[in-house]
């Protein structure tokens, strides 16, 4: 058991060290390589203790794919010049107040929700679904997801893909004036519309983008 | 305490013994590549090293380890190193979950194949790094097209990946392959395999989709900045990614290790040299590919990825899911 709590503690103070390096540190692009840092070690708690497949998922889609996005936007703002300053001058530290607000909120959440839990054992027995502790987690999630909650399911990918069209719609602008390349007009040219034998009227010249 | 230093040294052991041949293997399959490419193009290629030139990879190696390292006076130094570090650790730590056989397997998980797609999804992290740290125009051109390139065809890569597991009914790779006992995937999911085949050759940024590096547009891409040693670990991450999209491929679609022909001659020889000679393959069609086809156009690159494979590759989900459905053939767990 040893090896476990070692191996507990190395991976909760890297995600905890990170995340308080998320907003200290100067440099943006360092704020999201730590971010990064802080979802590996958090999906690696993940995998300890036993949702293997909770912390796949959380490698592909968010160390994979969102904080791709996030180090895109943030690498294209520039941010080399942009510095941190909050923590640097006193006379602009104004915001600091509400975010100690926000943060003592949140923690006083955080006390709501893990005392209740410790305070009531017999949540685990509440729990009015029958998961078989031989199937793979893959599995049994699947088992929950697909019979017992699919229109929950269904609706928020359904909510996702709203939430994509919109982004598509609101980003999406029509621009006049490009020549947009047709491989089926490209392919199905044929020589007799393609080339075409004209006589030129000395003086005159012919127009050929017609 | 003892029992723990027993099962450290041979977890150690374990790893040594599949990431030395893992090493040793690149450096000589980038001799294959070079030979085939030549071979394609009536040269002789490297074949002076050694016999037929098989230790030009070592030769080159030795070269590019008394080379001077240089970091740029404006680049971004802890990340400048971290970056071709990241990009060789990546490559290395995904063949723990590659089966050689049914009980040659360094790490046999659950969700071995979750695993792999979620360390090559990380690959990006090494280029964008490089190429940002760089603090330099054509790194960070580079290294932007890398990265939006891979995310894309990562995609139809994980649909592809689901096509296979539909079959199967478990994430574990060993499951995978003995589920094509009967049959290889490769027979009756043909045109996923050519669209992995060409996606994996897109997402280990190979030509025709060598983009990031395309030498005429961005000089070297993101390796552009980078001398020595570190510029080889890029190459060497670079190929070991290669190695195991080979023996991804392999896995999914060819049966793994198991032997093609079940009869007394072929069934002596032992599992690992089948599924080495089913990478080997799909290596040579990798390079003969690098050989024969010119380069894509970027448009062309993503309207391929976005346009055609993802949507085929989801119908073919479809038809997949309601075949198994109809008939009744949806593995049992």
């Amino acid at each position: 058991m040893i090896v476990h709590a070692i191996f507990f503690y190395t991976f909760s103070l890297i995600a905890v060290v990170s995340a308080i390096m998320v907003t200290v540190s100067k440099n943006t692009v360092h704020s999201v390589f730590f971010l990064i840092l802080d979802f590996i070690s958090i999906s690696c708690l993940f995998i300890m203790i036993g949702a293997e497949f909770l912390g796949m998922i959380m490698l592909i889609v968010y160390v994979g794919a969102v904080a791709v996005l996030f180090l895109f936007v943030v690498m294209m703002l520039n941010v080399v010049q942009q510095k941190n300053t909050s923590f640097e001058s006193d006379s602009d530290g104004k915001h600091i107040p509400i975010g100690l607000l926000i943060s003592l909120i949140i923690f006083f959440e955080l006390i709501i929700v893990i005392g209740g839990w410790k305070y009531k054992p017999d949540l685990l027995n509440s729990i009015s679904l029958n998961i078989s502790s031989e199937l793979t987690n893959t599995h049994s999630l699947g088992y929950v997801l697909y019979t017992d909650y699919i229109h929950l399911f269904q609706l928020s990918g359904i909510i996702l893909l709203v939430a994509m069209v919109g982004a598509i719609v609101l980003t999406f602008r029509k621009r006049s004036g490009l020549k947009r390349q047709s491989y089926f007009k490209q392919i199905s040219r044929e020589k007799v519309e393609g080339v075409d034998l004209v006589t030129v009227d000395s003086k005159k010249g012919v127009n050929i983008d017609v | 305490m003892q029992e723990y230093f027993y099962l450290l040294l041979s977890e150690i052991y374990k790893i040594l013994f599949l990431l030395v041949p893992v090493l040793v293997s690149v450096a000589m399959i980038v001799w294959l590549d070079r030979r085939v490419w030549a071979f394609v193009q009536k040269r002789k290629g490297p074949n002076v090293v050694g016999p037929f030139g098989l230790l030009q990879s070592l030769a080159d190696a030795l070269k590019y380890l008394f080379k001077e390292i240089i970091i740029p006076a404006s680049s971004n130094k802890i990340i400048f190193i971290l970056a071709p570090i990241v990009t060789m650790t990546l490559a290395l730590i995904a063949w723990a979950v590659i089966p050689f056989s049914e009980d040659f397997v360094v790490a046999d998980i659950n969700v071995g194949i979750l695993y792999i797609f979620a360390v090559s999804s990380l690959g990006v992290y090494g280029i964008i790094m490089g190429g940002w740290a760089s603090n330099s125009k054509y790194p960070f051109l580079g290294s932007i097209r890398s990265a939006a390139q891979m995310v894309s065809y990562e995609v139809s890569i994980g649909i592809i990946i689901i096509n296979v597991l539909l079959c199967v009914g478990s994430l574990n790779l060993s499951d995978i392959v003995l589920a094509q006992e009967k049959i290889w995937f490769i027979v009756p999911l043909f045109p996923m395999f050519v669209i992995f085949f060409i996606s994996a050759l897109a997402e280990t940024n190979r030509p025709p989709f060598d983009l990031p590096e395309a030498e005429a547009e961005l000089v070297a891409g993101y390796q552009t900045e980078y001398s020595g040693m570190m510029y080889a670990m890029f190459w060497l991450g670079e190929y070991a990614n290669i190695l195991l999209m080979c023996s991804l491929g392999s896995i999914l679609f060819l049966g793994g290790w198991l032997s093609p022909i079940n009869i007394y001659p072929f069934d002596l020889i032992p599992n690992p040299i089948w599924l080495i000679l089913k990478i080997l393959l799909l290596f040579i069609l990798f390079s003969l590919v690098k050989a024969i086809v010119p380069r894509y156009r970027y448009d062309q690159l993503m309207r391929l990825g976005w346009k055609i494979f993802l949507p085929f590759s989801l119908f073919w989900v479809v038809l997949t899911a309601s075949y198994l459905l109809y008939f009744n053939l949806l593995p049992v767990i």
